[in-house]
């Protein structure tokens, strides 16, 4: 069995965002970058299924991005991806997700992948559409949002969640794509040991160059920080104050629930 | 433009949500016509053309010929724009049907300004104005951006659409129900949230005590739930329990779009959070910059020494 991956690297949400000069994108300067949270849920299922089959599947993980970005595939490698793709493309956040989609499919096809898995959005645009673009321009079928996920005999069996905490039950042949959800299982972290045995595992490099061109279809005209609704009051300083404050508002909430 | 709103039927019966894309086709204006695959029961109360396939025949989810049906009901009625509610069903399909349609797609989007799409970006933090390059477009709308439509009336003329049926590739078994809630979030006036900033599982008791403290219910966001630390009846969002309490309170909640879909409708909001530009302080009436681990203790105790002494 062969599992391509597909993980996304993208600044770490906690960080303080400035636009560039051009208004178009973030300043990446001053940015931390991470492997993308729901990516995180499709490695650690690539290698649960490697390890329920013995160690018979084969596990790519593949990236698309700047240099940066092999940082991330290691990391992959030390929970358990057996090699690494790189997409070279310093263009990367400025493509769509037709155009993304369009890259691994043009990588992947014709390798004989049986499951392809990835998040089911990123972080930073959150657009959902690369994993079933992919699927599409595979052949593929496509189940999204899984928080459940067992597999035998060539039929997975997964739970996609729905609204409001219904789920629904579906099952499917591969070869396939599955994009996963929060909650699907619990990455690991890699191990020392592990993480010594990735700096072996290959990263192959790929130039975007090589792999198919498709035009843009969306993209970002203006990127701005959102109009603070201006009503929050904000209540910095010493701790002691900030408390003296608040508890004065909140004698008052308070009183009015009695 | 014509857009083609693409409505949701589950369990036999119309998606609420479904009606929040009569308010953006609004938004958007021109013409608008509706798509479902669903059965009479599913039927809107809305005017206009509805073209309607047997949910009986095609499933209530089966991507490839759903994608199919609305494909064939946007070719039919010359649509420039197809548009979904950005939920389970809608961000799953669009993009079957961009694709099909040759269309670019802008997810969830949260507003129309001049023709171009607003979008969130980065958690919230951000915003970005979308422009599109191809012929024909596939929105999927946020849930709870557009709700100005008045109340749902009128009956639509039915166009019966049929496809050739074909073995599902993606098939569904069923449905599993919500785990039954055994935190009735829903009716308290007092919910106090912990979220991923609280650091640690052993940091609960913490969120607990001030809940306590104020009389209220013990809430919290997706993390919190997905890390183990909380069972899934504390959480609140689009996927947990909505609330309308009126105070609530987060802490170390940084405020994903689907938290505060769960949380909008509260009548005072006060966030305690390290990070001053965290999206949550977008909704918070007050929002207390400090370290929510150091800060909580010492906001029950002042709270408990008030509830004694009055």
């Amino acid at each position: 069995m062969k599992i391509l991956v597909c993980i996304k690297q993208v600044p770490d949400m906690e960080c303080r965002f400035r636009v560039n000069g051009a208004g178009t994108w973030y300043e990446e300067g001053d940015l931390a970058f991470r492997i993308n949270e729901y990516d995180e849920y499709a490695v650690e299922q690539a290698v649960r299924l490697k390890e329920q089959l013995g160690g018979e599947p084969e596990v790519t993980v593949l990236s698309i991005g700047p240099d940066r970005v092999q940082e991330s595939i290691r990391k992959t490698l030390a929970m358990g991806g057996d090699q690494g793709v790189h997409i070279r493309d310093e263009a990367a956040a400025t493509k769509d997700p037709w155009q993304i989609a369009a890259l691994i499919a043009s990588y992947a096809r014709g390798k004989g992948f049986d499951l392809v898995l990835t998040g089911m959005q990123s972080q930073d645009r959150g657009s959902a559409q690369v994993g079933v673009l992919v699927a599409e321009m595979l052949g593929y079928p496509c189940a999204t949002t899984l928080v459940g996920f067992s597999y035998d005999d060539g039929v997975v069996t997964a739970r996609r969640e729905l609204e409001g905490g219904t789920k629904a039950v579906v099952r499917f042949r591969l070869p396939a794509v599955a994009t996963c959800q929060l909650g699907l299982n619990v990455p690991r972290y890699p191990t020392l040991p592990n993480i010594m045995k990735a700096k072996r595992k290959e990263i192959e490099a790929i130039a975007v160059s090589s792999l198919a061109d498709e035009p843009r279809r969306a993209g970002t005209r203006l990127l701005y920080l959102p109009q603070k609704r201006g009503s929050a009051r904000v209540i910095e300083g010493e701790m002691s104050s900030q408390l003296e404050e608040l508890v004065e508002i909140l004698k008052t909430k308070c009183a009015s629930t009695r | 433009m014509k857009t083609l709103l693409v409505l949701e039927c589950r369990g036999g019966r119309l998606r609420e949500e479904s009606y929040e894309l009569f308010a953006f086709a609004e938004a958007l204006g021109g013409e608008r016509a509706m798509v479902l695959i669903g059965g009479e029961g599913a039927v809107p109360k809305a005017s206009r053309r509805l073209y309607l396939a047997d949910a009986a025949r095609y499933g209530e989810y089966d991507p490839d010929q759903h994608a199919k049906i609305i494909v064939e009901a946007a070719r039919r009625e010359g649509s420039d724009c197809v548009a979904f509610v950005h939920s389970s069903y809608g961000w799953d399909l669009a993009p079957r049907v961009a694709s099909a349609l040759g269309a670019a797609q802008v997810s969830e989007v949260l507003g129309v300004k001049e023709g171009a799409f607003e979008v969130g970006c980065c958690n919230g933090k951000l915003r970005r104005t979308m422009a599109t390059d191809t012929e024909r477009v596939v929105i999927t709308v946020q849930g709870g951006a557009f709700l100005s439509w008045e109340e749902p009336s009128g009956s639509p003329e039915i166009v019966a659409v049929e496809i050739a049926a074909e073995p599902p590739r993606i098939e569904l078994v069923g449905y599993e129900a919500a785990e039954a809630k055994t935190v009735d979030l829903g009716s308290a006036e007092v919910v106090v949230s912990a979220g991923r900033g609280i650091g640690k599982k052993e940091n609960i008791p913490l969120i607990a005590e001030l809940a306590k403290a104020l009389g209220g219910e013990l809430g919290a966001s997706r993390p919190v739930v997905d890390a183990g630390w909380l069972d899934h009846s504390h959480q609140v969002g689009s996927t947990g329990q909505v609330v309308r309490p009126r105070l609530y309170v987060a802490c170390g909640i940084s405020g994903a779009i689907q938290h505060l879909a769960g949380m909008k409708g509260a009548e005072y909001v006060v966030a305690i959070n390290k990070d001053k530009d965290a999206p949550i302080g977008e909704v918070a009436d007050v929002l207390v910059v400090a370290d929510v681990v150091q800060f909580v203790p010492a906001l029950t105790a002042r709270m408990q020494q008030y509830a004694m002494t009055g």
